[in-house]
């Protein structure tokens, strides 16, 4: 119960099951504020399925999801989790194609989400500061004009970070961040990642084990739907059933 | 004088009796002619006891004289005063005998007097009729007769019907013959017991006929009403089960035409995810070919009208599938992945197919013919089932079942599985994934056809045919459950029950509101149907 | 706030599209009026009310355009708000007959009395009195709207679904209009309108007083899309049509915006029903048909979805040509329509509008791209289709 007052994020015994097939096996992972997580694993391990229990966007069938050790997001849709305060970044980046970068970070900034408010309200000074400084910092803000269709796919996972600052929440779920990205890009993405990570926490799905390695946190290793292993990198690398199934290969 | 004739009429009808005894014809044929002597001379009374007594005769040859009678055909001839049955023979009146039967020589209609007869005359001729006849050699016209007088339940045919269930031999005749007298005992004033009988009698009879003998008996205090009451209790029960058993028959019927419609939406939109708008027209082109098919064998081989429908069938398959495959190649195949695109664009085809027909066939609606096979009906128990539905039920069910093993036994169902599970990786194994999809689009447009054959058969062929099934199409294979084949049969089948059964309180047009309206809200609650598919598979 | 709104949404070249559409029917007006007839430049009539008609149509199309070219509901049932907001108008107007009608009687329309109705019905109620009426006008199919798309969107029934349960409403509605018992006219409907507004309907003032109504309604409906559109919700429009699921992962209630622009564009298309009864004298519940709802979607992927114009454009090409073909080949009008639904969506997807004068859509138009942004969505789309596309 200790475990959970103190959480931001609070999994327990989560299961979930598509068609007789078992994406989720009593799933226990626990956040702390202003922690960064990796979270590794075979494909069908269930991570993407786990985010999207946190997110609202699967329900499961059994177990417990808290945030804030408070709030029972079992019981929330996708845009009432959103509100909370937890981001999500997904696995292929995806954002909003026939609008600018601008606007794509503009409908991302913090604040009301209401009809009447989005219809009459306009853009505060605040808010346009806050959009440049997140455009210096994904570096797109020559392209701020361009519209995001006419991204690279590099420059889309960075709006898509930029997006998830501009959301500024205070749980960030990002799906494989560096997939399609060079190395310098990917060491970059990483830097970026470390240095949100204090004012929020963060969980990063990752397969490049360089990436994981750069981010240099607790690891934990996923397998057929449950924890397999838990610790420091070198800790689950260690692992003889790690190996087995994911490193080993 | 009017005494004499009553004591001749008494003396006739004795003889006939005794004639009945010895069915002698040379007899017979001296005992009937003063009978209907009387009937030509006698009062409107006179006639009716001689009515009477020509029954009691229980001569077949009878039964003419008093139709004639009735028909108003027995006539007197002015010139001799001979009874002559009379039928008009172009500007003259051909004569027979009535007794012999023997033709005589024609005369002129102002030649002759009719005999006349009033409605009370009218029904004991009928009674007579029903009671001569209950004596026929004709097993069928016994039968008639029977049913006839349970229909007058008379108190007089009571002697006649239990002379005739004495000697009858055939058990269902028996039982007809049982109940007009049971109906005929209720109309009587004979004893309580015998009363009581007749209800157990009639109850068993069940039916609405049962509850019209009923009813009148119902209003009283004694033994009979109570027992009466009781018994249409238990009548109406059992018939407002017939009439729900009714109300699923033409439900599975309207269900299964709603299936044939729908099978091959299931294919291309369930399957393929294509929106085909044009589906109704595919029903409507199978359709036409069934009339094209019955008007080239009308003309030329007359014979062949009772395969008409077999030869459609393979026909109306070809045609359509061969459109559906030209669709596809044609438009849709450009359109994947856009949808509402695919929507738009075939129910602008469907427009043009609508005006191609209108052009070529006129916009009236076009006769098709039923086989003989087809038509006609037969009853179980108080339900009625034609024989066209019940063809067109189980035709569905076959379609159907054909199609699930043609996609799950064949190559073609295996490679068209494939293709809509994971179009890149079929088209890496080697299936040519563009000639599935229009394969499987010839498929879903090929069924429509067919269903169009079956669909002639019960709506009017004309070129708005299609428009009716569209939107309840879509309906049924949105409520069962898009890609999955038993959703779609029991979705047709439940939409189809449940607007039988809404019609009856809610009429139908606010019945077909009413379903629409509950599946609207179905939708609602489940977008994807009674048998949605579930998974990742499906969202992404 | 609010003229900041206008400004924004005014931009760029709304201000030529708003002069042509005032313009024009006020030239077109003066010519009828201020010339006799058998002048060269005197505009008869019944143009004026044919063309009062195509303007009708195109504030339809506006409002299809809104749900469809902006929020990515493709609507195949808004002929059932242009029908609900005409039979409020044909009720106003029915109730304005008073005792002119074949049996004379004060209270009750003709059919009632020949229906052998003694009262009036509830909802007839208030309909003598014009800005009931008018409220009506807005707020049945309003309501209506808001009702179904409650439902619709909350349960997060899209694409085909939607499209399909749209159509299925607005066939309940026109079986249900046809039954005498409704108490609205059945099969014959409403008509034999005598006044509106104290003024009778048949004069060439009232005539050409309704028409630039229609053109003032446009141009207010016209106004209302591209605020709407260019404001921060027209944006979160753009993103739902684009990327639905993603768009709810920022914390936006997907369903509340899109109640709101479905409700707003019912309510719009209820407006254009109300202005199109009185010049067509009749309204009855062949308008609720499927086909026309379906008819108005063309108007719009003709003209250019999500270009505003376009809709405004398409509808009354499209239409014009109906009055042309019907009238002089009418067997081949069904052929071009049909043709026109196949060639617009294969060859030319972004509309004319959108193909060749994009300047005039404002910045963010829809076009076949619009896929495109759903295809990439991750996941959470329910997409209608599991085919993936043809690539």
């Amino acid at each position: 119960m200790e475990e959970k007052a103190t959480s931001i994020l609070y999994v327990s015994g989560v299961s979930v099951t598509f068609d007789g097939f078992r994406a989720l096996n009593n799933l226990s992972l626990v956040i702390k504020p202003g922690e960064m997580r990796a979270i590794i694993g075979p494909n069908g391990a269930g991570k993407t399925t786990m985010m999207d229990v946190i997110t609202g966007k699967t329900r499961c069938d059994t177990g417990e999801v808290y945030f804030n050790g408070t709030t029972d997001l079992r019981v929330l849709d996708e845009a009432a989790i959103a509100q909370l305060g937890i981001g999500r970044k997904f696995q292929k980046p995806t954002v909003f194609e026939m609008h600018t970068v601008f606007d794509n970070l503009m409908l991302a900034l913090a604040g009301d989400r209401g009809v009447f408010r989005t219809l009459f309200g306009g853009l505060t000074a605040k808010g346009r500061k806050r959009i440049d400084e997140i455009l210096g910092i994904i570096r797109l803000g020559d392209l701020a004009q361009t519209d995001a269709g006419g991204l690279s796919h590099g420059q889309k996972q960075w709006l898509e970070i930029g997006m998830l600052l501009a959301q500024n929440p205070k749980v960030l779920l990002v799906d494989e961040p560096a997939a399609g990205m060079t190395d310098d890009e990917t060491a970059e993405t990483a830097k970026l990642l470390k240095e949100i990570t204090g004012e929020h926490s963060v969980i990063v799905v990752e397969h490049d084990m360089t990436f994981v390695r750069d981010l240099g946190v607790k690891v934990t290793v996923l397998h057929e739907g449950s924890v397999l292993a838990e610790g420091s990198l070198d800790h689950v690398s260690a692992d003889q059933r790690v190996i087995e199934v994911y490193l080993g290969r | 004088m009017r005494q004499i004739k009553l004591i001749l009429l008494g003396l006739a009808a004795m003889v006939c009796v005794l004639a009945a005894l010895d069915p002698s014809p040379a007899r017979a044929e001296e005992d009937l002619a003063p009978l209907v002597a009387i009937l030509a001379e006698g009062g409107l009374s006179e006639r009716a006891e001689a009515i009477d007594a020509l029954a009691a005769t229980g001569d077949p040859r009878a039964v003419p004289i008093l139709e004639a009678l009735a028909d108003g055909a027995l006539m007197v001839r002015k010139a001799d005063g001979a009874v002559v049955i009379a039928k008009t023979a172009g500007k003259v009146l051909a004569l027979t005998d009535p007794v012999t039967g023997v033709a005589l020589a024609e005369v002129a209609s102002g030649a002759l007097d009719k005999i006349k007869v009033n409605n009370r005359l009218r029904r004991s001729i009928r009674d007579a009729v029903g009671a001569l006849t209950l004596r026929s050699k004709d097993t069928a016209v016994r039968l008639i007769a029977a049913k006839s007088l349970f229909d007058s339940a008379d108190p007089e045919s009571i002697e006649a019907l239990e002379g005739a269930i004495g000697v009858e031999s055939d058990s269902t005749v028996r039982t007809a013959m049982e109940r007009a007298l049971a109906a005929s005992i209720l109309a009587s004033d004979l004893p309580e017991d015998r009363k009581l009988a007749a209800v157990t009698t009639i109850t068993a009879l069940g039916g609405r006929d049962a509850l019209s003998v009923l009813t009148p008996l119902a209003n009283g205090e004694d033994a009979v009403a109570a027992a009466a009451r009781k018994a249409m209790t238990a009548i109406n029960n059992t018939l407002a089960l017939w009439d729900a058993g009714q109300a699923v028959w033409y439900g599975l019927s309207l269900g299964s035409v709603l299936l044939l419609a729908a099978i091959g939406l299931a294919i291309t939109f369930g399957v393929m995810g294509v929106i085909n708008m044009a589906h109704g027209e595919m029903v409507m082109l199978g359709a036409y070919t069934t009339f094209m098919v019955q008007d080239v064998i009308r003309t030329s081989i007359p014979g062949l009208f009772e395969w008409s429908l077999l030869i459609a069938l393979p026909l109306a398959f070809l045609v359509t599938g061969a459109i559906g495959v030209a669709i596809e190649r044609g438009i849709i195949r450009f359109l994947y992945g856009r949808p509402l695109e695919t929507l738009l664009a075939t129910w602008g085809l469907s427009l043009v197919l609508q005006q191609v027909v209108r052009s070529i066939f006129g916009p009236t609606n076009q006769e098709v013919g039923t086989p003989e096979w087809m038509s006609g009906a037969f009853k179980v128990g108080e339900m009625t089932i034609t024989y066209n539905r019940l063809t067109i039920i189980i035709f569905a069910m076959a379609v159907l079942f054909c199609l699930m093993l043609v996609l799950k036994k064949t190559p073609m169902g295996l490679q068209m599985r494939a293709v809509t599970q994971n179009r890149r990786m079929a088209g890496s194994m080697g299936i040519r994934t563009n000639w599935v999809d229009a394969m499987t689009f010839g498929l879903g447009s090929g069924i429509a056809g067919i269903a169009g054959v079956a669909l002639s058969q019960v709506d009017n062929v004309s070129p708005n045919l299609g428009q009716g099934y569209i939107i309840d199409s879509f309906m049924v294979v949105v409520f069962g459950g898009v890609g999955n084949l038993w959703g779609t049969l029991v979705g047709a089948m439940t939409l189809g029950i449940a607007n039988k059964f809404l019609e009856p309180y809610a009429g139908a047009v606010l019945g077909k509101i009413l379903v629409l309206v509950f599946i609207i809200l179905f939708i609602q609650k489940r977008p994807r149907g009674l048998f949605a598919l579930k998974g990742r598979a499906v969202e992404s | 706030m609010i003229t900041r709104l206008l400004l924004n949404g005014l931009g760029g070249r709304a201000w030529i599209v708003l002069s042509l559409l005032l313009g024009l029917p006020l030239l077109i007006v003066l010519l009828n009026l201020g010339f006799p007839e058998g002048s060269a430049l005197h505009v008869p009539t019944y143009a004026i009310a044919l063309l009062g008609k195509y303007l009708c149509y195109a504030l339809l199309a506006l409002s299809v355009d809104l749900v469809w070219g902006y929020c990515g509901i493709l609507s195949l049932g808004h002929g059932a708000f242009f029908s609900l907001g005409g039979y409020a108008m044909g009720m106003y107007l029915m109730r304005m007959i008073g005792d002119r009608g074949v049996y004379a009687n004060p209270l009750l329309p003709d059919f009632m009395v020949f229906l052998n109705w003694t009262e009036l019905p509830w909802y007839w109620m208030g309909f003598d009195v014009a800005p009931f009426a008018f409220l009506m006008v807005l707020v049945a199919p309003g309501v209506l709207a808001f009702v179904f798309g409650w439902f619709a969107f909350r349960s997060r029934v899209t694409g085909v679904y939607l499209s399909i349960i749209t159509q299925a409403l607005t066939y309940a509605l026109l079986l249900a209009f046809f039954r005498n018992d409704m108490g609205f006219g059945g099969n014959n409907g409403l008509t034999d309108f005598k006044e509106i507004l104290g003024f009778d309907i048949q004069a060439d003032g009232t005539r050409a007083a309704l028409f630039l109504a229609s053109a003032v309604a446009v141009a207010l409906g016209y106004i209302i899309c591209r605020t709407v559109v260019g404001s921060r919700l027209g944006k979160v429009l753009i993103a739902v049509r684009d990327a639905e699921s993603r768009i709810r992962f920022l914390g936006y209630r997907v369903e509340r915006f899109k109640l709101f622009v479905w409700t707003l564009s019912a309510c719009m298309a209820g407006v254009a029903g109300a202005l199109y009864v009185p010049q067509v004298g009749i309204i009855n519940p062949g308008e609720f048909a499927p086909a026309n709802s379906i008819e108005a979607v063309i108007w719009v992927a003709v003209g250019g979805r999500g270009t505003l114009v376009g809709a405004i454009l398409g509808a009354l090409l499209v239409n014009g040509a109906k009055t042309y073909f019907t009238a002089a080949l009418p067997d081949v009008w069904l052929f071009a329509l049909g043709g026109l639904f196949i060639a617009v969506t294969l060859f030319l997807p972004k509309g004319i509008i959108g193909t060749f004068a994009p300047r005039f859509a404002g910045k963010k138009m829809g076009s076949g791209q619009a896929e495109k942004g759903v295809a990439l969505s991750e996941g959470g789309e329910v997409k209608p289709v599991n085919a993936s596309a043809g690539e």
